[in-house]
C-alpha cells in the first residue's frame, strides 16, 4: 500500500528535483565546514606559529582565539542556514510532493 | 501508576540525604564544611525538582512511544537544549577549563574538535535520521536488512558504548562528589545510580529529557554567570585578560598558540575522527532525534544544540584562561599554599576554584550542584539508550521477533535500567582507584568505528546487505576495542606493561577504515536472494527517507 505511495512519489519528476537540490545544498555546506575544519587542523599540526600573530601590535592576544571563535560561530551559522532553506522551500516541494501522492 | 514505589524512593532519598548531611563534617578543612552545605542544599532543590518532574512524567507516560520516545511531543528548542545537555557532561566542564588553564589554546583546539560534528550531524543525518527511525538507531540500520541480527549487532554496540560511558561517569561522579560534598565514594556512586533508575524507570525519555533541559539551563547559566564575574576583573577586554595570562603562566606567550598537543597529525586527525563521527553514533544522542514530531523539528534542534555546545566551549575556555590569573596566583588553591604546588583537589578543579574566587561559596556551591546534576542527567540518558537496546531491539525484536506487546516491551526495558543501575554501581565502585580516562575514549572509538559506519552506510549506499553490516559492526568494535587496550592509556597506564604494543591511543583513523571496508567487503560478496532483496528495498527507504512519508509520526496526548 505504502510501496505504492512510495512508488508514486519516486516518479514525480519533482522528487528528483527535490532530492538533487537538498543534497546539493547539505553536501557543498558540509565540504566548507570540513575543508575550513582540516585546513585549521593542518595549520595547527604543521604550522602552528602561524597562528601566534598578534591581534594587536605588541599586544599578548594572538589571532588564534578569534579565528577559533570565528569558526564556531560560522559553522552554528552554516547550520542555520541550512535550516531555513530545508524548513521552508525544501518541505514545500516535499509537502507537495507528498500530496501529490496520497492523493 | 506506581505511586507507592514513588514514594519509596522519595523515602530512600530522604534517608540517602541524611547519609549525607552526616558525612558532611569527615571533609576536615573547617573552610570547606561551609561551602559544602550550600552545594548539598541546591543540590536536593535539584533532585526534589527533577523528582517532582518525574512524578509528573509518570503520569503521561502510557505507551511504548512515550516511554521511548516522549511521544514524539518534544519541540525542536526542548530537544536542542536536552540534546546539547547529553553532550556537555561534567567532564566538559571541568576537563575542558582545566586544559584551559594548563595548555591555553589547546584547550581551545579540543573544544573545536569536540564541536565539529555538530554541522555534519545537520547536514548528513539529521532528517534522514528523524524521517527512518523510532525508538533506537537500531530501527534504522536494521530498516530493509535481517532484523535478528542487525539488532543484535546495534544493540551490542550500544551497550558497549553505554556500559563504558556509564563507569566513566560513575567514577567522576564519586570523586567530585567526594571532593566536593564531602560524602563517602560509595555513597556518591549509590545515589547516582539511584536516582538515575528512579528517572528512566518511572518517567522513560519525558523524566529524561526534562532534566536533561533543566541541568543544560543551569550549566549554560551557572557557567555563564563565573565567566563574566571572571572577565569582570580584566575589564571585559581580551587584551587585559591574555596579557595576564602570559603573565602568570609558566608556559608564558605558549598559552597563546598551538603547542604540543597536535604535534603529531595521526593523533590530530584521528581524534577528530572520533570526536566528529562518535558524536554521531552515541546511541543515547541518536534516540533524541526520535522524540520530535518531525524532520522540521529534528533540524531545529540540531541549530539550538549547535548554539549552546558552542557558546558553552567559549565559556570554558575563557574561564580556563581567567583562572590562570585568578586561580593561578592566590595560595588558598594550592596544597600548601604553594604557588608551584598542586591544585588543591587536583589538576580537574580550575573551574570549581575559579567560581569560589569569583563568587565566594555560595557559588561554588552552586556549581559543584550543577556538576552533580550534570552528572546525573548523562548517566539517566545513557541508562535509558542501554535500555531500550535491551528492550526494543534484543528483546522485543529479536528474542519476541516482533512479537510482544508493548507493555511487555516497556515492563522489560524498566527492569533492564534497574538492571543497568545495579551493574553501574558495582563497576563505578570496583573501578573506583582506576583511571578510567580511557573509557570516553574507548566509547567515541566504539560509537564512531562500530555504530556509525553501519548506520551511515545503511542510510547511504544501496548496495549494503546484511553480511556487509554484520562485519562492519564487528569489525569496527573489536578493531576499536583492541587497538585502546594495546594502547599505552590500558596497555601501560592500567595493566602496568612496559611499553604501548600499538603507538596511538586513538584508534579512529585505524578502526573507521577497517569498519568501512568490511562492511563494503561482506556487502559485494553476497549474492544471497536475500541480499538482492534488501538492495531492492533500499528504493522505498530512500523515498521515506527524503519525505518523511510513512515515519512514525507523534502520538497524540
Amino acid at each position: 500500500m505504502s510501496s505504492e505511495v512510495y512508488e508514486r512519489i519516486r516518479k514525480n519528476p519533482k522528487f528528483d528535483e527535490l532530492v538533487s537540490k537538498r543534497s546539493r545544498f547539505a553536501w557543498t555546506l558540509t565540504f566548507v565546514v570540513l575543508g575550513i575544519y582540516f585546513a585549521f587542523i593542518m595549520i595547527v599540526a604543521f604550522n602552528p606559529t602561524a597562528l601566534a600573530a598578534p591581534i594587536w601590535d605588541g599586544g599578548k592576544a594572538t589571532i588564534a582565539w578569534p579565528i577559533g571563535v570565528s569558526m564556531i560561530l560560522l559553522f552554528w551559522l552554516m547550520t542555520g542556514l541550512y535550516v531555513r532553506r530545508a524548513n521552508s522551500e525544501f518541505d514545500d516541494i516535499n509537502a507537495e510532493i507528498v500530496k501529490g501522492a496520497i492523493e | 501508576m506506581n505511586r507507592g514505589m514513588l514514594k519509596f524512593a522519595a523515602a530512600a532519598l530522604a534517608v540517602g540525604w541524611m547519609g549525607l548531611a552526616m558525612a558532611a563534617p569527615d571533609v576536615g578543612q573547617a573552610q570547606k564544611q561551609a561551602l559544602n552545605v550550600h552545594a548539598i542544599v541546591m543540590f536536593f532543590i535539584f533532585v526534589l525538582a527533577t523528582l517532582g518532574i518525574t512524578y509528573w512524567a509518570a503520569q503521561r507516560t502510557k505507551t511504548a512511544s512515550d516511554y521511548y520516545a516522549a511521544g514524539g511531543g518534544i519541540t525542536g528548542t526542548q530537544n536542542g537544549l536536552a540534546i546539547a545537555g547529553d553532550y556537555m557532561s561534567a567532564a566538559t566542564l571541568l576537563g575542558l577549563t582545566s586544559m584551559t588553564y594548563f595548555q591555553g589554546f589547546d584547550g581551545y583546539i579540543y573544544c573545536i574538535c569536540f564541536y565539529v560534528g555538530w554541522p555534519f550531524i545537520m547536514f548528513i543525518m539529521a532528517e534522514r535520521l528523524r524521517n527512518l527511525g523510532k525508538f533506537t538507531f537500531a530501527d534504522i540500520t536494521s530498516y530493509r536488512l535481517d532484523q535478528r541480527q542487525v539488532r543484535t549487532v546495534a544493540a551490542i554496540g550500544s551497550l558497549t558504548v553505554v556500559v563504558f560511558y556509564l563507569i566513566a561517569q560513575m567514577v567522576g561522579a564519586g570523586q567530585l562528589i567526594k571532593l566536593l560534598f564531602g560524602m563517602e565514594y560509595w555513597m556518591a556512586v549509590v545515589i547516582v545510580g539511584v536516582l538515575m533508575v528512579i528517572y528512566v524507570t518511572f518517567g522513560g525519555m519525558i523524566a529524561t529529557t526534562w532534566v536533561q533541559i533543566i541541568k543544560a539551563c543551569l550549566l549554560l547559566g551557572g557557567g555563564t554567570l563565573v565567566m563574566l564575574l571572571a572577565f569582570s576583573q580584566f575589564g571585559f577586554s581580551f587584551e587585559a585578560l591574555a596579557t595576564k595570562a602570559v603573565e602568570n603562566s609558566k608556559k608564558g606567550m605558549a598559552l597563546m598558540a598551538p603547542g604540543a598537543f597536535l604535534s603529531d597529525p595521526v593523533t590530530a586527525v584521528s581524534l577528530s575522527l572520533g570526536l566528529m563521527f562518535g558524536t554521531a553514533g552515541l546511541p543515547h544522542i541518536l534516540m533524541r532525534f526520535f522524540t520530535v514530531p518531525n524532520a522540521k523539528e529534528a533540524r531545529k534542534s540540531v541549530f539550538i544544540a549547535t548554539l549552546c555546545v558552542g557558546f558553552f566551549f567559549t565559556v570554558v575556555a575563557l574561564m580556563g584562561l581567567s583562572a590562570i590569573t585568578i586561580v593561578g596566583t592566590n595560595p588558598q588553591y594550592f596544597e600548601g599554599g604553594d604557588l608551584a604546588g598542586k591544585l588543591v583537589g587536583g589538576n580537574n578543579m580550575p573551574a570549581m576554584h575559579l567560581a569560589h574566587a569569583v563568587g565566594g561559596n555560595l557559588m561554588l556551591g552552586f556549581l559543584s550542584a550543577v556538576a552533580f546534576a550534570t552528572i546525573l542527567a548523562v548517566v539517566s540518558g545513557l541508562a535509558l539508550a542501554g535500555a531500550s537496546a535491551i528492550s526494543h531491539d534484543l528483546y522485543a525484536n529479536v528474542i519476541r521477533q516482533g512479537q510482544a506487546t508493548e507493555a511487555e516491551e516497556v515492563r522489560i526495558s524498566k527492569m533492564s535500567s534497574l538492571g543497568l543501575g545495579v551493574v553501574a554501581v558495582l563497576l563505578g565502585i570496583a573501578f573506583e582507584k582506576q583511571n578510567v580516562a580511557f573509557m570516553v575514549g574507548l566509547a567515541f572509538g566504539v560509537a564512531a568505528s562500530c555504530n556509525f559506519p553501519v548506520l551511515i552506510l545503511s542510510m547511504y549506499w544501496k548496495g549494503l546487505t546484511t553480511r556487509g553490516a554484520i562485519w562492519g559492526s564487528i569489525a569496527g568494535l573489536i578493531s576499536a576495542v583492541l587497538i585502546v587496550v594495546l594502547s599505552k592509556a590500558v596497555w601501560v597506564t592500567v595493566l602496568g606493561n612496559k611499553a604501548p604494543i600499538f603507538p596511538y591511543e586513538q584508534p579512529a583513523i585505524f578502526s573507521m577504515p577497517i569498519a568501512f571496508f568490511f562492511a563494503w567487503l561482506g556487502s559485494v560478496t553476497d549474492s544471497s536472494v536475500r541480499a538482492a532483496k534488501e538492495k531492492e528495498a533500499f528504493e522505498d527507504q530512500y523515498v521515506r527517507a527524503q519525505t518523511g512519508f510513512g515515519a512514525a509520526g507523534a502520538a497524540s496526548h
